[in-house]
């Protein structure tokens, strides 16, 4: 089957949905592959470039998408200016970001198309399928570009210096959202030298913080934040109020603020207002990667970079595009790697099994029918935390009788028992009785101090002593009668056997036992 | 040698006896633990055959010297790996003398009992022959089990709880029958009946137990070898006896109880309750969808040969493929190298309590690089490499990590903790508890799947090639 990659037609987008090296792979895995002319050139990546690992070129648009069974882009299909959902041939298969939820009239018009459609946003959180995340590859883009950008509006250093014109103290950045950007942010800003700390609602994802080097601040209120497949989810409104305090006050200490924080599906949450923004330094920085959902900050501009209260706020939305060839490069692999598994003989030929978890959630229409959203994912990727310990302190169910009155029942019972077993039984069975309570203590706490190392020794030579039964089956064999002498000889031959063998063993293991010389 | 002589006697080898099982604390004074307790039985065993009351030496001598031959040479026979059974078949010996003993006594004329005494004697003698009975069939099962004659897998019967009310019922009832009966003829015929329920009641316990639960049966066991001496000296009225039987009881209930503990479970739990079985649909939810990382011989050396620190875990998997050799190999170059090399060890690793111990101790390796579980446990986060030797449940984050799994809040050795572990295994089944083992798709675990044995020893001739 033939791919094509057209050029994106988006304003601003440079990124393209392939590489030549990518272009290579695909190749190999059976399929024909062409781009449009000039398709790579945003990402500096030229048409000789691809010529030469054998891809073809193409003139325009329209032969492209005409030409190809299958098209892979980064945005999705355009709707009005050039009428991308119209390009798609009748049955052919598109592979592109679409965000279905968002964009339904989108998905009905591709679905008139009859064909089939991957939507690299929906691919499933599964470990399996990480390797053909796009969303992670771009936020991970985001994340350090956003550091980038910060960096580029931020007066001052980053890393603290003491220089012979005096000292400069390192900059304090905050991030807001440990997801893959966030993660991302934390490792760049790191790098740079300053001192970092992050938040997020999954209590989680303090460990991850606190291995790349920075400081996790959680919101000191008792509420479970990890929704299904391991992102965010809404929180109440206690929680919300303890998670702006804390935000507040982040602000009034930091030089730059990155927020990331996304809920699938939803509106960014607002976590930085007006005044919080106003009680910054001057000269500090906000960027904000959730401004195409419209902004974590109260006043960020999506697209711009504006000035409010000396604070500059960066609202960009197409980071991941500001680097275009490392995340076309990042993205094309993704790509492939979905198509992989869905070229299950590496003959070119593109199979849609809706059976597989990876390609099921990928696949946002087949054949024309639409079949988002797809079922829930079976298994979470994010480690379940305790759920309902943390959630709050839960009253111990109340046992029946409380411990002390069970134990003065047993007592009770027992010194009964005893008292009639005294009154009834003779004095010589008293004296064996006292015996046998006795050794039992003194076995107690002789085998509390046995080293857990020497159990099986100990078992054995146990046993072994055990064999003092022998000494009874000895006194019988002198009892008159034949019976009884056959009876004792058999018993005093197993307990025997017992005796030495297991003394000899217990031997033979102990003899074992060495130091390190 | 006089009555009171005996009795001297009697009380020497009770003390000899208490300061076997006190030598036991500690490797040093272990040896002489033992030799203890062997000098305990001779000074016991020739003050009785010396005493008033013993007419006849020849047949004693002559049994003995069978027995002690017998014994003797399965001692020598008997491989490392094959303690537990080796154990649990003993057991199953004290178990069935008890049991003769009790009749012998019952049909012992020569001394008369009246009124109370009577019957408190029977009801010694149908007690010591009921513990024997139970020891008897209890210990050949778990021989069975732990030999791999009878499957490991617990057996339930339906309604098993009820069988076992149902039995001891029984059991109560035919003694009430026995201690009013009028001949010693149809006593007998009582006493039968209540041995064959006993030797029931021994296989059904033990059946219902998998294999995971070994440790806590073994010990359990061995404590009622111990209750079956000290019921046959009540029935005596021999304080040695008595005393003995104690001591060993007591050792075995602590030891049960310690494995209880180590596995987070109560002594009930594990009796009633058993593992395998009826857990195994709970550990469908996970494995899917998750990878694991397996390697090669060849990558697993690399990663071993630069690790500053390892620590070893062996489980049940290194005793099957006899493995613990290849593993000293391996700490032997180790530590060589300087690398630092220690044995984490979980108290219920293996078939019976310390079988990890006594095969590494067989295999050279010095006990003080073997540590517990509690004494490790904070190591692993500062740890190279992990190393996990055909172990499963017992290093299991699921215990840790997960309130619905079944062996949650179970004590587990925290391999993932290290920068990288290794685990060795014949295949991805799960281990006798029937849970899946979150460990395995770990982002630092790393398998190599097959005999512990040979890939040991391709580990070993790479790290000694490089």
């Amino acid at each position: 089957m033939r791919i094509g990659i057209p050029k994106e037609t988006y304003a601003g987008e440079k990124r393209v949905a392939t590489t030549p090296e990518v272009a290579t792979k695909l190749i190999k895995l059976g399929y024909s592959v062409a781009i449009e002319q000039g398709a790579g050139a945003g990402a500096d990546l030229s048409d000789e470039a691809y010529q030469a690992v054998g891809v073809e070129i193409l003139p325009d648009a329209a032969s492209l998408w005409a030409s190809a069974d299958i098209v892979l882009k980064v945005r999705g299909p355009a709707a009005d200016g050039p009428n991308e959902v119209a390009l798609l041939r009748e049955g052919g298969t598109l592979a592109s970001f679409l965000w279905p939820a968002q964009n339904p009239a989108l998905l009905e018009g591709l679905a008139a198309r009859k064909g089939t459609v991957l939507a690299m946003d929906s691919v499933p959180r599964i470990s399996r399928a990480q390797k053909a995340d796009a969303l992670s590859s771009m936020a991970n883009i985001a994340g350090y570009r956003a550091i980038i950008e910060a960096a580029q509006n931020f007066g001052r250093f980053f890393t603290g210096q003491v220089t012979a014109a005096g000292k400069v103290p390192p900059a304090k950045v905050f991030i807001i959202g440990a997801g893959v950007a966030g993660l991302a942010a934390i490792g760049a800003a790191n790098g740079l030298g300053a001192i970092v700390r992050a938040t997020d609602t999954r209590p989680e994802v303090g460990d991850q913080i606190k291995s790349l080097g920075a400081e996790f601040v959680p919101v000191e209120y008792q509420e479970e934040g990890t929704g299904v497949g391991g992102y965010a989810k809404v929180m109440s409104e206690g929680y919300l109020r303890a998670q702006g305090e804390m935000i507040a006050k982040q602000c009034k200490e930091v030089d730059v603020v990155v927020t990331t924080a996304l809920i699938p599906g939803k509106p960014a949450p607002r976590l930085i207002t007006a005044e919080m923004v106003a009680s910054m330094q001057p000269g500090s920085v906000i960027v904000d990667l959730a401004a195409e959902q419209g902004g974590n900050c109260e006043l960020t501009v999506p697209g711009q970079v504006v000035e409010r209260h000396g604070v500059r706020i960066v609202g960009y939305t197409d980071l991941p595009s500001r680097m275009a060839r490392q995340s076309s490069q990042l993205y094309a692999t993704n790509l492939l790697r979905l198509l992989e598994e869905m070229t299950p003989d590496k003959d070119g030929q593109l199979v849609v099994n809706m059976d597989d978890e990876m390609i099921r959630g990928a696949t946002v229409i087949k054949d024309g029918a639409i079949t988002w959203p797809p079922p829930p994912p079976t298994l979470s990727a994010a480690p379940k935390a305790a759920p309902k310990a943390a959630a709050a302190p839960v009253e111990p169910p109340k046992p029946k009788l409380s411990a002390a009155t069970k134990s003065l029942l047993v007592l009770g019972i027992g010194g009964l028992a005893l008292a009639w077993l005294g009154s009834v039984a003779p004095p010589a069975f008293m004296a064996h009785l006292m015996v046998f309570v006795l050794a039992c203590f003194v076995g107690y706490m002789v085998i509390w101090n046995v080293t857990p190392a020497l159990h099986t020794p100990l078992m054995s030579v146990t046993n072994a002593i055990s064999s003092i039964i022998a000494i009874g089956a000895i006194l019988q064999i002198s009892a008159p009668g034949a019976l009884m002498t056959l009876l004792g000889g058999a018993a005093l031959i197993l307990t025997t056997i017992n005796m030495t063998g297991g003394f000899w063993v217990t031997q033979r293991m102990l003899r074992m036992f060495r130091r390190s010389e | 040698m006089s009555e009171g002589l005996v009795t001297v006697s009697y009380i020497a080898s009770t003390i000899l006896f208490i300061l076997s099982l006190g030598g036991l604390s500690n490797p040093e004074t272990s040896r002489r633990g033992n030799a203890y307790g062997v000098a305990g039985m001779a000074i016991a065993i020739l003050a009785t055959l010396l005493g008033p009351k013993v007419s006849s030496v020849v047949p004693v001598i002559m049994a003995m010297a069978i027995g002690g031959s017998v014994g003797i040479i399965a001692a020598q026979r008997v491989q490392m790996t094959q303690m537990p059974e080796l154990v649990a078949l003993m057991h199953s010996l004290v178990g069935l003398a008890a049991v003769l003993i009790g009749y012998t006594s019952y049909l012992d004329s020569s001394i008369e009992f009246v009124g109370v005494e009577k019957t408190i004697h029977e009801v010694e003698i149908y007690i010591g022959i009921f513990i024997g009975a139970v020891t008897f069939s209890g210990s050949v099962m778990a021989f069975g089990k732990l030999s791999g004659r009878i499957s490991g897998k617990p057996l339930m019967l339906p309604g098993r709880h009820v069988i076992n009310l149902v039995g001891l019922l029984a059991v109560l009832w035919f003694c009430n029958l026995f201690l009013n009966v009028e001949s010693s003829g149809s006593g007998m015929l009582f006493l039968l009946v209540m041995t064959g329920l006993a030797l029931l009641f021994g296989i059904h316990m033990v059946m219902a137990i998998g294999g995971a639960d070994m440790p806590v049966v073994v010990s359990m066991l061995n404590s009622y070898s111990g209750w079956a001496a000290s019921a046959t000296g009540f029935m005596l009225s021999n304080d040695l006896l008595i005393v003995t039987g104690a001591l060993v009881g007591s050792s075995g209930a602590i030891l049960s109880y310690i494995m209880c503990k180590a596995m987070n479970r109560s002594f009930a739990n594990v009796l009633f309750g058993a593992f395998g079985g009826e857990k195994a649909a709970v550990s469908a939810k996970s494995a899917e969808g998750l990878t694991t990382r397996s390697v090669t011989p060849e990558d697993a050396a690399m990663r071993i040969g630069y690790a500053r620190n390892v620590i070893i875990v062996p489980g049940y998997g290194m005793a099957v493929a006899q493995a613990q050799h290849t593993v000293f190999e391996i700490t032997k170059l180790l530590r060589e190298r300087g690398v630092d090399v220690h044995f984490a060890i979980h108290p219920v690793a293996g078939r019976m309590p310390g079988h990890m111990n006594v095969l590494l101790a067989e295999a050279k390796v010095p006990y003080d690089i073997v540590a517990e579980m509690d004494e490790i446990n904070d190591e692993f986060p500062n740890t190279d490499l992990s190393m996990v030797i055909g172990a499963n449940d017992i290093v299991n984050p699921a215990a840790q990590d997960d309130p619905g799994s079944p062996i949650a809040g179970m004590p587990v050795l925290e391999v993932w903790k290290a920068k990288t572990s290794i685990v060795m295994k014949r295949s991805m089944a799960s281990g006798y508890a029937g849970v899946d083992n979150p460990l395995f798709y770990k982002e630092n675990n790393r398998m190599l799947f097959g005999d512990a044995k040979k890939m040991l020893d391709e580990v070993l001739t790479v790290l000694r090639a490089g």
